[in-house]
């Protein structure tokens, strides 16, 4: 293939999103400009895009504000998010394994998975801080509860897709209920499971921010960064910024998992096989 | 009550033997009827008969799979070798850790089993190809390595589940070829399922005929042609009328 023929195919694949962005963006102006001119201080408004990128993130090294500070707390908020989703994963296969043991193991547990899932985080924060607290421990138990679920639910579904005629393969060679885990259902479960993973990192980032609007004590994250810079429109650029930077962060969390759970499986799964 | 004595009293002839053996599923399917045959040493028996008459269950309670509702089967279940209808490979292992898996399974020491896959993998012909994955393979070749994990283990009895119904017409006569070689090697007792009538006569000293549902033994042919045996064996008129005679029981069978 020649290189016209590939840089062309590059350009068609970056024009479209790009045509996207710069609607989004034209529509941001519009919308900034307009409740400009009708709020004389503009209070309660969206600030431009380019005052974003000057006020929110170029003071690159400013204490108070700008990339700096929201670097700063960013970081604890990577911290909850990563031991959160460790958490979440081992705790999660091992249910999952523990449901797959047996029907009755399963409708044990499934129903209070399924409560885990569907009770509103919002609605059990009381609960949660007379039970753990204000700092590290509780916005871990949340984004726990939030990233867990997936972890079980299809890590369960992949070990409950294990052939039957492989089941019967093992059963003739008599080999026992762990041998059976550890060498069939388990690795035919790691697409499903890595899926589950997959979908748990974007919870698991979610949870780690709304954790910072309702516990705050111990080490403030950029939830907390994002929930101060609103109060003031001066600072809404800065808002903005660890909005933006948040948003980011869930993405690259996404990314890395992804290319994570491709590699563990790119020799043999048609999911993880390359594209031509 | 049905008996099973996993082990006869001499590891000697018929290394597999059923004796009135009939299976009727909890369903209330009923899949085979007062089915009684032996196989020795050296015998190579094919069982052909209508789809869903039961030829499969049969395999399956010969090794202990499926227990049988009436009758007893006799065969040491230590020394079995099992060939399913799909190569049921492990798509996350490679040919190799593929071969090896029945091995491992039953605790064979590493360097014993290392030994053992090397010299099975030769003899199936997939040497190059060991550390492909399953999804590399061609439909043969994913068969062939089937066939080389079960021959790990050196069954004394190999039992064989329609192997080679989903490979194209030329890989299933080299399949067949190097079928008849091992078997000429490794002097197991085999059973083999199968639809094709001329594979069953080409590879068997004997080849069962059964009715449809419930199963029995309706047709029974010893096949007499010497071996080793050649591709040419299939043009011979006397082959063609042993297939001729065996499609009739076929459909007499049916009706």
């Amino acid at each position: 293939m020649s290189s016209e023929t590939r840089s062309t195919s590059w350009f068609s694949k970056v024009w479209p999103p790009a045509v996207t962005f710069a609607g989004f963006i034209g529509v941001w102006y519009a919308y900034s400009g307009l409740k400009y001119d009708i709020a004389a201080r503009r209070i309660n408004t969206l600030p431009f895009p380019h005052e974003v990128i000057r006020d929110g993130f170029l003071p690159l090294w400013d204490s108070k504000n700008g990339l700096r500070p929201i670097l700063g707390y960013l970081w604890p908020t990577l911290k909850v998010t990563i031991v959160g989703l460790a958490v979440s994963v081992v705790l999660g296969v091992l249910i999952a394994v523990l449901m797959n043991l047996s029907k009755s193991t399963e409708r044990a547990i499934f129903p209070y998975a399924v409560v885990l899932q569907t009770v509103p985080i919002l609605a059990i924060t009381p609960l949660l801080t007379q039970l753990f607290g204000e700092e590290f421990g509780v916005r871990l138990v949340v984004v726990v509860l939030i990233a867990i679920f997936p972890v079980i639910t299809n890590t369960l579904f992949g070990l409950q897709s294990a052939d039957r005629l492989h089941h019967d393969l093992f059963t003739l060679n008599r080999a026992n209920r762990v041998t059976r885990l550890l060498k069939l259902e388990l690795p035919g479960a790691m697409p499903a499971m890595m899926t589950g993973v997959r979908i748990a990192s974007g919870g698991a980032v979610i949870g780690a921010v709304v954790a910072d609007f309702f516990f705050t004590r111990g080490e403030k994250g950029i939830g907390f960064y994002i929930r101060v810079k609103q109060q003031r429109a001066a600072e809404r650029p800065e808002m903005f910024a660890g909005t933006i930077m948040a948003s980011l962060f869930g993405i690259v969390m996404f990314l890395i998992i992804g290319f994570v759970s491709t590699r563990a499986i790119r020799n043999w799964h048609e999911s993880a096989s390359t594209r031509t | 009550m049905p008996t099973t004595a996993t082990k006869p009293e001499r590891s000697e002839i018929p290394r597999l033997s059923f004796d009135r053996v009939s299976m009727t599923f909890p369903d209330g399917t009923h899949a085979l009827d007062d089915v009684s045959f032996d196989v020795a040493p050296g015998q190579f028996v094919s069982v052909v008969g209508p789809s869903g008459c039961g030829k499969s269950t049969l395999l399956r309670i010969a090794s202990g799979l499926t227990r049988q509702t009436d009758g007893t089967c006799e065969v040491d279940r230590d020394s079995i070798g099992y060939v399913f209808q799909d190569p049921t490979l492990l798509p996350w292992r490679t040919v190799r850790r593929n071969i090896e898996l029945n091995a491992e399974l039953h605790g064979m020491p590493k360097a014993e089993r290392a030994a053992k896959t090397e010299e099975v993998i030769r003899l199936v012909n997939l040497s190059g190809h060991e550390d492909k994955y399953p999804k590399q393979l061609s439909g043969g070749m994913k068969m062939r390595c089937s066939v080389a994990r079960s021959l790990v283990l050196r069954p004394k009895v190999f039992l064989f589940d329609e192997p080679f119904g989903a490979v194209d017409e030329i890989t299933r006569g080299n399949l067949n070829a190097e079928l008849l070689r091992l078997f000429h090697s490794e002097q197991f007792a085999g059973v083999f399922i199968t639809h094709s009538i001329s594979e069953a006569v080409y590879l068997s000293t004997r080849v069962l005929v059964m009715s449809a549902r419930p199963g029995r033994i309706v047709g029974d042919y010893p096949i007499s042609f010497p071996f080793p045996r050649v591709d040419e064996l299939r043009f011979e008129p006397a082959f063609a009328e042993l297939c001729g005679q065996i499609s009739a029981d076929l459909k007499g069978g049916h009706a």
